[in-house]
């Protein structure tokens, strides 16, 4: 995979479209840890100590889940609720 | 920095196209990897700075006096602290999820 591509389909150098795509990917990981800590943080830190206790941990990563359970049940019920008025469904899928 | 790196890179990796000003991929890989990472650092640096200021800071005074440095100390290491466990969390979800995919 070492080509250093010069024409190619539309000029585009699979390498560097590979490396767009996982950068990309590794940038959307580190801003949700961005959020998400600044939001657990409000929730589950009081007086910063001498070190994270075990509440405050596990409250980090309850957090953390319920944060993706949010954020999956919104998506589903929006699609659910998409279904349900079918004329307008299928006015936006085409 | 710039003048003998940009010269080592052309004679070296430039192989494919031949010499020339040909922009060599991998240098410009590099540097994009190095700006993201400033720009991760710019990012956490602020939203540290802005939940240690909310929380060890009170009534502003003429200086920070030395309760409040400590304060300031400590929020950041418990900021990191709660970073990591943020990271190392979500990671695990996210392989959980594609392990039930």
């Amino acid at each position: 995979m070492e080509a250093p591509g010069g024409g190619g389909l539309g000029g585009a150098d699979p390498q560097l479209q590979r490396f767009i795509e996982v950068e990309t990917q590794k940038q959307r990981f580190q801003q949700l840890v961005h959020q998400m800590t600044e939001l657990c943080w409000e929730k589950c830190m009081d007086k910063p100590g001498p070190k994270l206790d075990s509440r405050a941990e596990t409250c980090f990563v309850n957090c953390v889940e319920r944060f993706i359970d949010t954020s999956q049940f919104i998506l589903n019920r929006l699609e659910q609720t998409q279904k349900s008025k079918s004329a307008f469904s299928e006015s936006l899928s085409d | 920095m710039e003048s003998g790196f940009g010269s080592d890179f052309g004679s070296d990796f430039g192989s494919g196209g031949g010499g020339g000003g040909k922009l060599d991929p991998g240098l410009i890989m590099e540097q994009v990897k190095v700006q993201i990472a400033v720009a991760n650092a710019q990012e956490l640096l602020q939203r540290m700075t802005d939940k240690c200021f909310r929380k060890c800071i009170g009534k502003p005074g003429g200086s920070l006096d030395n309760s409040e440095q400590k304060c300031i100390a400590m929020c950041m290491d418990r900021y990191m602290d709660s970073w990591n466990t943020v990271s190392r969390a979500y990671n695990s979800r996210l392989q959980r999820e594609r392990a039930n995919m």
